[in-house]
């Protein structure tokens, strides 16, 4: 298999280039082994990565289609079942459910951290506030701490008899009880809990976004007796859309791969509440061993994630074009 | 710099004489006004970076928490008697030892390997121009926006056609090589001034030697933030391990603590907090050193 995957590589067509070597080694001798030794240099660099970009990346996305139209369950012979698991993925309920709440978890998710971090940065960029090192520091401290560690923590923090959360909210009359087993406040949470894991790094790059806006135009504003809010509605604003855009996108991506705090916080539940799509694929493929079913959810996950790829990308060139201006 | 400009400030307020006391009239008013506001500013700031760093606070100090206070009520932040019992009940409730060491072996082994692979072929891509080079280029690009989550199955698959179920080799390898870690490096390679390599190629020094003795010894702080950065997710990554390893010898400390609740949902959150504050010293070690210099390239690279 992997053989057949490393002649399939891009870097299996450079062999044709060094097959010129031999008639041209006829004429002289100097400068053309110099031009056959540089491709079987260009060949050994490139060939370790390629070989493992292939065997993980490009062979397994060709083996996830056509796994996709199978009933591969990892045991006997695989039949061919056309269109069956997509036609399963867009009418089974749960699936519907799943994909559903992967949604709806992004609704929670993106827009939550991007204000969080836009709000963060622009106070950690006001020149009023004091030890701005110092919050920057703290404040980007969740950037480094794993999603499941993480979990654990909030996972004790909410614990409806011994977490602390809800003994303070208690002493304000603030009842909220076992919020990861409540069907209706579980998702906000897990939600939450990735809102506080990822705005350290929306708000760095809103950070740097935001030192690219020159003060001179501040100053303007000023003078001419503009409010807070209009400097920031027709300054700001403006002149981070790329940044924002930017940072919506890769937020939107993250909040579609939501697994490692769900799976340690609720494992989908309660009643499938937080049931989300890589929560279904890893249910449909580990659990159930549903390879084929679980590999065509997978290609949903992929196409959806590749279009908001390719819509970060024309926004992330849109963003070097305007630092290089 | 700063003292001249503060010197020209002074000047021009001593040419803004006649005006003075208009202004001081609008001067003393705003500042109270922003001083209020900037007050306000200060303690949101200082509320929300309380909340943020609440959970990491909590870790710290429940790990040195008897059981009885842990299970307490009221619940308290900080012990009252600390002890070391939880992190001795880790050892015991999970061959935790082993954790530590496979976490440093999966981390540490795709960060050396992926600096390496990937740093070999974006050296060919960004330096050299072959045929080719352009549809390689488009191809790494292309894969940099395929979830992981998305290829887990068939890589799983793959990694079971080898037999490297439960081995380091098969946590290790899907991930020697990364197509964001060559991009982001062949970037950094195109940015180097090219007059070093074309003397050293005049001197007939081969494009090995010029990759390690020029092009490497150059590119260090790209290296060492792509390091930094390979070797944290990995570190706490959770899915692939989960997935990749049945044996529970051969689990990262992150898998590892998932398995601590015990039938009946009843967890251990001193020894969980524990294990979760021992996975934390590592990289609490790489950003006391590291912070400065990773903030800037995180917003230079957007690198997440």
């Amino acid at each position: 298999m992997v053989t057949g995957i490393a002649s399939s590589l891009p870097g299996a067509e450079r062999t044709p280039p060094r097959k010129h070597r031999t008639p041209a080694r006829l004429g002289g001798t100097g400068p053309l082994s110099r031009s056959a030794r540089r491709w079987l240099t260009i060949v050994v660099f490139l060939l370790p990565a390629l070989v493992v970009l292939g065997t993980f990346n490009f062979w397994p996305m060709i083996d996830a289609l056509r796994l996709s139209f199978t009933d591969a369950s990892g045991f006997g012979r695989e039949e061919f079942v056309g269109l069956d698991n997509y036609l399963q993925v867009f009418t089974d309920s749960a699936i519907v459910r799943s994909m559903g709440n992967t949604v709806w978890y992004a609704v929670l998710f993106t827009p939550t951290a991007v204000v969080v971090a836009l709000a963060l940065a622009l106070a950690l960029n006001h020149p009023r506030l004091p030890l701005r090192g110092f919050f920057r520091t703290w404040l980007f401290l969740p950037f480094i701490v794993s999603l499941a560690v993480a979990a654990f923590a909030w996972q004790y923090l909410l614990d409806p008899q011994v977490g602390l959360v809800n003994y303070w909210l208690q002493t304000f009359g603030i009842r909220i009880g076992n919020v990861l087993q409540d069907p209706a406040l579980a998702m906000p949470t897990v939600a939450l809990i990735a809102v506080w894991k990822s705005f350290p790094f929306y708000m760095i790059v809103f950070l740097a976004g935001l030192q690219e806006i020159p003060p001179s135009l501040y100053e303007a504003a000023r003078v001419d007796g503009a409010s807070n809010w209009s400097r920031f509605r027709h300054i700001t604003l403006p002149l981070l859309g790329n940044t924002t855009g930017f940072v919506l996108v890769i937020a939107t991506i993250a909040a579609l791969q939501a697994f490692d705090q769900i799976y340690i916080l609720t494992g989908g539940g309660p009643y499938r509440s937080t049931q989300t799509v890589v929560m279904q694929i890893y249910e449909s493929g580990f659990k159930n061993l549903e390879l084929g079913f679980a590999s065509a959810l997978s290609y949903v996950l992929l196409v959806a994630t590749l279009l908001l790829g390719l819509v970060q990308f024309a926004l992330s060139s849109r963003r070097a074009k305007d630092a290089a201006a | 710099m700063s003292q001249v400009t503060s010197l020209a400030r002074d000047a021009s307020h001593h040419h803004a004489v006649p005006e003075r006391s208009a202004r001081g009239r609008r001067r003393r008013r705003v500042p109270l006004r922003e001083r209020v506001s900037g007050l306000m500013l200060f303690v949101a700031v200082v509320a929300v970076t309380a909340i943020t760093v609440l959970p990491i606070a909590i870790i710290v100090l429940t790990a040195f928490k008897p059981v009885a206070e842990v299970n307490a009520f009221p619940p308290t932040l900080a012990p009252t008697d600390w002890t070391l019992d939880n992190f001795g009940r880790i050892f015991n409730d999970l061959p935790f030892a082993r954790l530590i060491l496979n976490s440093f072996v999966f981390a540490g082994g795709v960060t050396l390997l992926a600096l390496c692979f990937d740093s070999l072929a974006a050296y060919v891509l960004a330096r050299i121009d072959f045929r080719g080079n352009r549809v390689l280029l488009i191809a790494i690009i292309a894969s940099l926006m395929i979830p992981f989550q998305a290829l887990l199955i068939p890589v799983y698959q793959v990694i079971a056609d080898l037999g490297w179920i439960n081995t380091y080799w098969g946590l290790i390898l899907p991930r020697a090589a990364d197509a964001f870690g060559i991009f982001f490096l062949r970037q950094f390679f195109l940015s180097l001034p090219q007059d070093l390599d074309s003397a050293a190629r005049l001197d007939g020094a081969s494009e090995a030697r010029i990759y390690w003795s020029i092009a490497l010894p150059n590119a260090v702080p790209a290296l060492l933030t792509l390091g930094v950065y390979t070797f944290v997710n990995n570190w706490n990554d959770l899915l692939w391990p989960l997935v990749l390893t049945t044996d529970a010898q051969m689990g990262t400390i992150t898998s590892g603590l998932t398995q601590l609740t015990g039938p009946g949902g009843i967890i251990p959150f001193g020894v969980m907090m524990a294990g979760s504050l021992i996975a934390l010293i590592p990289l609490a070690i790489i950003f006391l050193f590291l912070q400065r210099r990773f903030v800037a390239s995180v917003a230079s690279t957007g690198l997440k």
